[in-house]
């Protein structure tokens, strides 16, 4: 696995998830954190993308904790992993590198 | 050991701190022999504009800063095609000719050829 992209901002007021899709590829990992987790909604402007993305090979994940505090555990894309903060190291160490959209 | 580096530069200049951070992190890296490289993203591109007269705002401009990165050895200088091409600017408009644009699948090979990404 190459990149590991972290996304902390809402895609519905930013266009920052937006443009992590637009370079990630097959081998890479998404990991949506803080606001970024709104992106995993199945409400999301980019779920044609990521879902796009995922039938590709891309990993994309949610940090639970994130999730929980803002009470979107039923609202998610199915296709979008929860993980905690060891999975977060875990991945961060399972990655050549970390991109961090912000 | 020299090591692969890419800087990611993603915000405009004056609105912020960040697009003078990376400036200035490039810069210091480059002190180090390491293979740099410099991209620019998403508003990141606003910092090539010419004409930028940042004595307006008390703050010094970066059109006179950037064209000094080949001056410290800092070559690669990348400017990513679609960001450009969302905000209308075509690359002969950018302050100097010697960057090279980059579409989001170049993009995605750049970043897989490095050691560190730093991102601002």
């Amino acid at each position: 696995m190459s990149t590991l992209h972290t996304v902390n901002k809402s895609p519905f007021t930013h266009g920052t998830l937006a443009s992590c899709l637009s370079i990630c590829t097959d081998s890479d990992g998404v990991l949506l954190l803080e606001d970024g987790v709104f992106g995993a909604m199945t409400t999301t402007p980019c779920a044609t993308r990521l879902t796009e993305l995922i039938e590709q090979g891309v990993r994309v994940y949610a940090l639970i904790d994130d999730v929980k505090a803002r009470g979107l555990e039923k609202m998610l894309m199915s296709n979008i992993e929860l993980t905690d903060y060891v999975g977060f190291v875990q991945l961060s160490t399972q990655h050549r590198c970390v991109q961090s959209w912000y | 050991m020299r090591k692969k580096i890419l800087f990611i530069s993603r915000h405009a200049p004056y609105g912020s701190s960040i697009a003078k951070e990376a400036l200035d992190a490039v810069l210091t890296a480059a002190a180090y022999d390491q293979d740099l490289s410099l991209l620019f993203m998403d508003d990141g591109i606003f910092q090539l504009l010419p004409n930028q007269q940042a004595n307006a705002i008390g703050q010094k401009s970066f059109a006179s800063m950037l064209p000094a990165l080949p001056l410290y050895d800092v070559e690669n200088i990348f400017v990513h095609l679609e960001s450009l091409q969302a905000r209308g600017i075509s690359k002969n408009e950018l302050l100097f000719d010697s960057v090279q644009t980059l579409d989001s699948t170049a993009v995605s090979a750049l970043l897989a050829q490095q050691d560190h990404l730093l991102s601002f």
